[in-house]
């Protein structure tokens, strides 16, 4: 309980705390730590994160490579081997039990059950040497009792769910016979096969080309006005985000920088690091001459983060922050309604700075 | 399915034609353009021109080499006429030729030895198949435990030690120590086979020490590779039990090159293990092959040359459609 953004709040408020009006968050993520031990020193992949999410709503989670977008993912199903080299802290609240502290083989029973994830490379995800029909009756029948001609029918049921014409004749076809838009909508009907209350979607379009993208996205937001599930999606992207999400957590160094609903960030974005993301969109309404915003440097090495706030070697406005920000960790703080900044610059100054000289950058 | 096994099996055919003509070039052409006439090996010690000549003209060497193919090849398929003026005999259908050391025929050798050669074979495949793929699986799935190592050493010994070493080493320990078996011969299985697998169970052992080590390294080698494979995250992510992540979506294709090369590794073996036939004693094709080569036997060393080519193309044949079966991507649509 010494890590700052530990006490930020009592971490029900995070995200769109109005949503459930008092209701428990469906899942809730509490001051979540993953470390890696290798033979180069410790990784600190997720370093105190705090989140929750309601049922019926979108999680967009953004970050550059290595940022930890994906290991909390990874943790949150209970996908990290556990042992010498992985520790994993903190809680993990799904429906209030606790994932982190549960045994492994109660974790694999939410898993695909009660949670479900869906993966960036459809082709490389799913098994080459097995039909697609027998995934999903393989996925579908681990946890529910019937038999082969019922999980079939399932099966068949979920094709045509996410969109796949002649789902019967399809179930015997293998993945290399699917094109990559269809093999992303089998992973999502294998996904859905046991009607899961999470879905994480670890960047589920970068492998596909863009029309396509709409396309599963917008499967994803029809799925989840049916089934009221909660969504996190990992991307890199703020355009999918902006199309898909209602909450968006900005992730850096395996922690969180900034955290709220979406129209909130991209309208009045607080953190520096969510400025530069904002700053190096694509916009096919500029002119061609103007070149792509980068933010300069790279991520740091998580064996040896930065003390301070992470971003701070790379920060245009460290000066202004103050001597601070290259020794203590900004608290991820509240700045308007589910709006949480880890940054030392003052409120007043950050959106003052947001309005001169990002806007007119956008 | 049906037209890619026919057409591997032609193909088997067109290369087991090719293989005969230069098995043919390597026993009976060359060896003349060298100077060294076959009849002479056959004709026995210091023989006189005129049992030359006889034989010669039995064996046809005196034809083109053309004609000499296409007899040798119809003895094969439809049988031969040996002739030399007074003697001649009919050589029955699948005729490979007389042995030149002992005058009987190549075929009824063969036959004589293969029975041998495949128990040896198919028991030693069954041990080395199934401790080197479940002790790799093993050794894969808990890498780095004191499993993992122990497989480590002891594969290295199994790859190291040679058949004459080990298999004389038990045959010390089982006859001449412990008299278990008193004169480790081969019996017939349809004679008795408790007898036949209690004979052949210190070769199986010997013979498999050998393969277990190279597949369970190489099942090893090639489940954690697939371990590391997204789909296997994916099985993992359904929540699939770990017994079905491994047994089911790791170890299929884990175990889909070790096909490949077992049915290579068993094709060579029919050919004679001539190493544990020669340790143990067995009168196998190994051994048929090692003493035609030392007398110079040449009809028996060609017939035995075709036939472990023959088990090696047949192997090779079964793997393609074995392959297909297992891996629908190289299946044919």
């Amino acid at each position: 309980m010494t890590d700052p953004s530990d006490t930020a709040e009592k971490g029900d408020t995070a995200g769109k705390g109005d949503t459930g009006a008092g209701a428990p968050p469906f899942l809730e993520v509490r001051d979540l730590r993953v470390r890696f031990t290798t033979d180069d020193g410790v990784v600190r992949a997720v370093d105190g994160m705090n989140f929750s999410l309601q049922r019926g709503q979108t999680l967009g989670i953004v970050g550059e490579s290595g940022s930890g977008k994906s290991v909390t993912s990874l943790a949150i199903m209970g996908l990290h081997r556990r042992g010498r080299r992985v520790a994993i802290d903190g809680q993990i609240l799904l429906d209030g039990e606790d994932l982190v502290t549960a045994p492994a083989a109660r974790v694999r029973e939410l898993r695909g059950r009660r949670m479900a994830m869906i993966f960036q490379d459809p082709l490389s995800s799913m098994h080459p040497q097995f039909t697609v029909g027998e995934q999903i009756v393989d996925a579908y029948q681990v946890h529910n009792k019937v038999s082969k001609a019922a999980a079939r029918n399932r099966a068949a049921e979920l094709l045509e769910l996410v969109g796949i014409p002649e789902p019967r004749r399809r179930l015997d076809d293998y993945p290399h016979h699917f094109s990559g838009g269809m093999r992303q909508r089998a992973m999502i009907a294998m996904a859905l096969s046991c009607d899961p209350e999470l879905l994480i979607a670890d960047e589920p379009t970068t492998a596909l080309d863009v029309t396509v993208q709409a396309q599963i996205l917008d499967l994803m937001r029809t799925l989840q006005k049916e089934f009221n599930s909660a969504i996190i999606i990992i991307t890199h992207e703020l355009g999918v985000v902006a199309e898909i999400s209602h909450d968006v957590l900005v992730m850096y160094a395996g922690q969180v920088m900034e955290h709220g609903p979406v129209e909130q960030v991209f309208a009045a974005a607080e953190h520096p690091y969510t400025w530069g993301l904002l700053q190096s969109i694509t916009r096919l309404d500029h002119q061609l001459e103007t070149r792509l915003h980068t933010i300069p440097g790279t991520p740091p090495s998580l064996i040896n983060v930065p003390p301070g706030c992470p971003f701070h070697p790379r920060c245009a406005y460290r000066d202004v922050a103050g001597p601070a920000t290259g020794t203590v960790r900004p608290e991820l703080a509240l700045t308007g309604p589910g709006h949480r900044v880890a940054c030392h610059l003052p409120v007043a100054e950050r959106r003052r700075l947001f309005r001169e000289k990002v806007t007119p950058t956008l | 399915m049906t037209r890619f096994i026919v057409g591997r099996l032609i193909g088997a055919l067109v290369i087991l034609w090719l293989v005969s003509i230069f098995a043919f070039a390597l026993f009976f052409v060359i060896p003349k353009e060298l100077g060294n006439n076959p009849a002479v090996l056959f004709a026995g010690r210091s023989p006189d021109p005129a049992t030359i000549a006889g034989v010669t003209r039995k064996l046809g060497l005196d034809r083109s080499y053309v004609s000499q193919y296409w007899s040798f090849l119809r003895g094969v398929f439809a049988g031969r006429h040996f002739n030399s003026g007074s003697d001649r005999s009919w050589c029955p259908a699948p005729c490979l030729g007389y042995s030149f050391r002992n005058d009987q025929p190549v075929w009824s050798e063969i036959v004589d030895a293969l029975p041998v050669t495949a128990s040896l074979s198919i028991g030693a495949a069954v041990i080395f198949l199934g401790a080197g793929v479940s002790s790799g699986v093993y050794a894969a799935v808990r890498r780095g435990g004191w499993f993992d190592r122990l497989s480590a050493a002891v594969s290295l010994g199994g790859l190291s030690l040679p058949v004459y070493f080990t298999g004389l080493l038990l045959l010390l320990l089982v006859s001449y120590k412990w008299h278990i078996i008193n004169n480790v011969h081969y019996v017939d299985f349809t004679h008795n086979p408790a007898l036949w697998a209690w004979n052949l169970w210190p070769a199986w052992l010997v013979l498999s020490f050998l393969y277990t080590a190279n597949y369970s390294r190489l099942t090893r080698a090639s489940m954690i590779e697939t371990l590391g494979e997204d789909f296997v995250r994916t099985a993992r992510a359904k929540g699939l039990p770990e017994r079905a992540v491994i047994g089911k979506h790791a170890l299929r294709p884990a175990v889909t090159p070790i096909v490949t090369i077992f049915g290579l590794d068993l094709g060579v073996l029919f050919g004679g293990a001539i190493l544990t036939e020669h340790t143990f004693g067995f009168r196998g094709l190994g051994a048929i092959s090692i003493d035609a080569i030392n007398t110079q036997d040449l009809p028996v060393t060609m017939g035995v040359t075709l036939f472990a080519a023959f088990f090696v193309i047949v192997a090779n044949v079964l793997v393609d459609v074995a392959y297909a079966i297992i891996d629908p991507r190289v299946r044919p649509t």
